[in-house]
């Protein structure tokens, strides 16, 4: 258990404040890397043990947020490890952030349990907790492990895996080679191999940067508009994407008749999705599409339900709320420009005290910041939350996309260093092995496979 | 029941039961460790036979030799004495890889193993079949020979080889012997099974030998051994056996060999059915080859000598088991062998083995206590695979008898921890082959320095002397000092060295660099170096070659060593013999299911059972923890 690792030990929704725990023989020296005291300098490792200290977290020159750091040295520790706890209270992407700096720095992100286990196996923890510990180890690895190939897309699953595919061939090839040299010759590998690294490269640091810009992975909060055909769902979606101080990507919709925005208000992010309209329909094609929307509806963190102020509460008003009534609701009356027809207290009636009502006009913009503050408010007192194991999930697929670019990267070092095929193989087989985890495959005994189908081998 | 007055009975310390490669090293190991120890085989004339291929050695089993000898054995000391070419693989590849290979005189090689038996002290040899164990209590008590006689033992080891239950195929003529139509053993695979062991039914095979007179060699592409050789062992002096070699040749199929071969699968008798057997994948028949790799237009073929007195020639690469007509038609199809005469037809071999998850890393069964296994009765397959695990079974044997811990190499130690962790750990579906890419840590277990790995276990063990061993700690002693040395000797960017490094094409220096720096510079070496290290002692090859490894490659080695330590941490890490596995409740399933089949004896070894996921090795730890505080 030598290695040091790092985690956000706070749920992410929980408001402004969250910690970055870092435990493991170089905890302090890692956060001293990135911490700096109020006179701009790099003091973390004189500190002494169990006090806490103002300060800021840099990114190089880029500063993050600013901070108080708490250093406890082992073994007076809840892990009996040296550890350090950044709080921060930037929100959700500066938690993010500070952790992929201590990622960067040299840290680990922990296994799912880690300080737990950690806690336990150092003598920390009362030993009748046994078994919740080994429980919750392997609950949240099940769950990790879940998450990661739910949340992959087929297509991403399908990249991952031919990359793989491509680096255990060159492996298997290397092997055979050097098992069978009678057989097989090296001759002009190393320059396609070259070729095919910088061709592996690239397409990992694409999937790196999509990974970390969150572009291709749900993360944030899974925000669904509903309300009946014609309420003004789509003007609304269009409407908080264009909105000035949001950040906008567009996602692919998974299905044709929803469409995704991802939306950022101030560090909060949010899916928006657009449903088809729910109204009774004896339409089939219609019914599958309002089928889907009830199913993200029932998925949802958040929804905003959309009523139109010119008619009156209709059925299909009322049957909706029917199912959305143990959900996270922003009730929304639009088009308030343009009539009256139903009233905000006629509308609190029908769901539960703490939901919300406004009215607003998404073709005027009245209420919109209401809107905004509201979701803002539900989000920092821990009413609607993103799904933390899902966002872990994903900075841990990045996280593993990178270290195989950094075993890739080792081989190309060795190509140009001359170093013979025997050592960079062994990179090669890293990366493989790492991008492995990815897709919760092993590699037992995939080389073995690989040579005995690939290769002719000898005798 | 009475005992018949008429059979025989002795008494001995240890039974080694068959004479191949491993029974020869476990019987010399357990003879030279002082105890009495008597190994049988069906025929003397088969100690140390080479049935198939004539060599000793090659990429990975190279390894295995070296390492062999390091700890004491006697494969490398043997075929140093009755090579006949000799030839260093992969020299254009790295270090780690590089690996010898000779071809062996084959009768030689077997009459000399066999003297070196003949001689051994505490030693007997006995041409008998072993047809029963007699186990009491979970214990091997002793063995019965076919004759009846009881030799009473403290422990035995099966070296069966390919002999128990051997059948050979030809086409469609089905032979019930052990390999070159020598005598199978039918009556031990029950005793076996009747005391609870599992078996299973493994194939392999062999290509025709023809006669030398019958081949035309100047169609074929002649294949020398190296001018300067090394021999194996580290006891040999390389100036003693530097001799003329004897070539090999090779040749190729072509489209012709393939048609033969493809209009008469149906003949071959795998293809038919009729064998159960698995076979490996690493050397496949001519069959095998032609029909998954049908888009390869030519196999190479490497015709080889099975000794000097000899004129029959092994064909390398074409192993079949097709019928005698079709053979001699293929193989005629090749340049070179129009003409060929064939002195004895390739054929496949079937046999019992044993499912060696039963064993544990000392080669002992887990539930037989006193019985070790060895060899390709363990579902290896290779001289060499077989001769390392007989040489652990062997001093493990003697070792239970002296009350002492068992000898067990692990996986960053030594080639033969992989090979046995391998076997008994890992689900092995076909015989296992050594090689270079199973052995994770390989940067760290080359050929060259096996010596260096291994010696001091030898000597623990008692099979390597004081003074080999000694020589051992010198060598060491001067690589560390000359290491220290290039570290510290710091070169100037004086006008000289830069003349020094403009001529051998490398870029100037700009300050003050040391040798060991310039030493990994990809167009330098230790030898180039000499010009401007004027101040360096007089060292020997083998110590330079280690140096230069080194200092060369230190980046990589040193990374291979923060792995060990990890790898080393979960080794130590001991699972307790009477675990219970379905008290762990948060285990899943499969890992329970798998870990109470494997009988793991550490976290390191569970680790590697496959279906036991890192999330299951945290969660057993967690266990482990729990229990010896509650102890």
């Amino acid at each position: 258990m030598s290695e040091t690792i790092a985690a956000i030990s706070t749920a992410l929704s929980e408001g402004g404040i969250g910690i970055i725990r870092v435990s493991g023989p170089d905890a302090i020296e890692i956060v001293n890397k990135i911490y700096r005291n109020k006179d701009g300098a790099y003091s973390l490792s004189s500190y002494k043990t169990h006090t806490i200290h103002y300060g800021f977290i840099y990114d190089g020159d880029k500063l993050l947020d600013e901070v108080m750091v708490s250093v406890m040295k082992a073994p007076n520790t809840f892990t009996r490890e040296d550890m350090v706890e950044i709080n921060c209270h930037g929100g959700v992407l500066v938690c993010k952030n500070i952790l992929n700096l201590c990622l960067k720095t040299g840290a680990v992100l922990a296994e799912p349990g880690e300080f737990t286990k950690r806690a336990f196996l150092n003598g920390r923890i009362d030993l009748s907790k046994a078994e919740a510990v080994m429980d919750l180890i392997s609950s949240k690895s099940n769950m990790s492990l879940n998450n990661s190939l739910n949340h992959l897309s087929g297509r991403l699953f399908e990249k991952i895996k031919s990359i793989r595919e491509s680096i255990l061939y060159e492996i298997a090839f290397i092997e055979s080679a050097l098992d069978d040299p009678e057989h097989i010759s090296l001759d002009g590998f190393t320059d396609s191999l070259r070729k095919k690294l910088d061709v592996l490269l690239s397409d990992l640091s694409k999937l790196y940067d999509s990974f970390s810009t969150g572009k291709l992975l749900k993360e944030g909060i899974n925000t669904c508009i509903v309300g009946k055909p014609n309420v003004g769902k789509s003007s609304l979606l269009n409407f908080l994407s264009g909105y000035e101080r949001a950040i906008v990507t567009d996602i692919a919709g998974t299905t044709r008749d929803t469409i995704e925005e991802r939306v950022i208000l101030k560090d909060i992010s949010l899916n928006l999705i657009d449903t088809a309209g729910i109204h009774d329909s004896s339409d089939t094609v219609e019914n599958i599409g309002v089928e889907r929307a009830k199913k993200y509806a029932k998925g949802a963190d958040l929804i905003l339900f959309l009523m139109d102020a010119t008619e009156k509460l209709s059925n299909d008003d009322l049957a909706i709320i029917d199912f959305i009534k143990d959900k996270k609701v922003i009730a929304l009356i639009n088009k308030i420009d343009a009539g009256k027809e139903i009233g905000s207290s006629e509308v609190k009636k029908l769901f539960s005290k703490e939901s919300k009502v406004l009215e607003i006009s998404v073709k005027s913009g009245d209420g919109i910041c209401d809107l905004e503050s509201v979701i803002e408010e539900m989000f920092i007192h821990g009413e609607i939350s993103v799904n933390d194991d899902l966002y872990i999930t994903n900075l841990r697929q990045a996280d593993l996309i990178k270290k195989s670019m950094d075993s890739l990267s080792h081989v190309v070092e060795s190509l140009d260093l001359g170093l013979p095929e025997d050592f960079y193989s062994i990179d090669l087989m890293s990366a493989y092995a790492t991008l492995g985890k990815i897709i919760g495959e092993d590699i037992d005994d995939d080389l073995v496979e690989e040579i005995f189908s690939k290769f002719c081998m000898g005798k | 029941m009475l005992e018949n007055p008429n059979l025989c009975k002795e008494y001995v310390d240890v039974c080694v039961i068959g004479a191949g490669h491993a029974g020869c090293e476990a019987a010399l190991a357990s003879a030279r460790l002082g105890l009495q120890t008597v190994i049988f085989t069906v025929s003397i004339d088969s100690i140390a036979l080479m049935p198939c291929n004539p060599n000793i050695g090659g990429s990975s089993k190279g390894h295995l030799v070296r390492e062999i000898d390091a700890l004491g054995g006697e494969m490398g000391k043997n075929i140093d004495k009755t090579f006949i070419q000799s030839k260093m693989l992969n020299v254009s590849k790295g270090p780690a890889v590089h690996s010898l290979r000779a071809q062996a005189d084959k009768s030689e090689y077997s009459r000399s193993m066999r003297r070196v038996l003949e001689n051994q002290d505490h030693l007997t040899i006995k041409q008998a079949e072993i047809i029963e164990l007699l186990i009491e209590n979970g214990e091997i008590k002793g063995v019965v020979t076919y004759t009846g006689t009881t030799y009473y033992c403290k422990a035995c080891v099966i070296a069966t080889g390919t002999y128990l239950k051997a059948r050979c195929l030809c086409g469609e003529t089905i032979t019930y012997t052990g390999p070159s139509g020598l005598q199978a053993a039918n009556s031990l695979s029950k005793s076996l099974i009747d005391n609870g062991v599992k078996l299973r039914r493994f194939k392999t095979g062999t290509p025709a030998r023809m006669d030398r007179r019958s081949i035309d060699f100047s169609k074929m592409e002649e294949q020398f051994g190296d001018e300067r050789i090394e021999p194996f062992s580290f006891s040999t002096d390389p100036d003693s056996i530097q001799k003329e070699q004897i070539s090999c040749y090779l040749t190729y199929t072509n489209e012709e060999t393939h048609k033969i071969i493809r209009e008469n699968l149906s003949r071959s008798p795998i293809y038919a059915g009729i064998i159960e057997g698995v076979g490996p994948r690493y050397c496949p028949s001519i069959e095998d080859k032609v029909v998954k790799f049908a888009d390869k237009e030519r196999h190479q073929v490497f015709i080889e000598p099975e000794g000097l007195y000899t004129n029959e020639m092994y064909v390398g690469g074409m192993s079949s088991s097709l019928p005698e007509d079709v053979q001699l038609k293929m193989y005629r199809t090749v340049p070179g062998l129009e003409n060929c005469k064939i002195v004895r037809n390739a054929y496949a071999i079937e046999y019992d083995c044993l499912e060696p998850n039963q064993l544990l890393p000392s080669l002992e069964l887990k539930e037989l206590s006193g019985v070790f296994c060895a060899g390709q009765f363990n579902g290896s397959s290779g001289y060499e695979e077989a001769a390392a695990q007989g040489l652990i079974a062997g001093i493990n044997a003697a070792r239970k008898v002296l009350n002492k811990e068992p000898l067990v190499l692990d996986r960053s130690e030594a080639y033969i921890g992989v090979l046995i962790d391998d076997l008994v750990t890992k689900d092995n579906r076909e015989p296992y082959r050594m090689m270079t890419s199973r052995a994770e840590y390989r940067l760290l277990l080359r050929q060259d320095n096996a010596d260096l790995r291994l010696r001091k276990f030898g000597y623990e063990v008692g099979l390597v002397s004081k003074e080999e061993y000694d020589k051992v700690l010198l060598k060491e002693k001067l690589i560390d000092e000359e290491v220290k040395r290039l570290k510290e000797v710091i070169v100037g960017a004086s006008k000289n060295i830069q003349d020094f490094l403009t001529r051998h094409e490398s870029s100037l220096l700009r300050t003050g660099t040391s040798l060991a720096d310039l030493l990994c510079r990809p167009e330098l070496d230790y030898e180039k170096l000499a010009e401007i290290d004027v101040n360096r002692p007089s060292l020997s090859s083998d110590i330079i070659n280690q140096v230069s490894i080194q200092v060369k490659y230190e980046g990589y080695i040193e990374r291979q060593k923060i792995q060990v330590e990890q790898f080393k941490k979960m080794e130590r890490k001991l699972i307790p013999a009477d675990i219970d596995y379905d008290d762990v409740k948060s285990l899943r399933l499969e890992a329970r299911q798998k870990l109470k089949a494997f009988k793991p004896l550490s976290i390191g070894q569970a680790s590697r059972i496959s279906g036991v996921t890192p999330a299951d090795v945290s969660v057993l730890l967690v266990y482990i923890e729990q229990l010896h505080h509650r102890n």
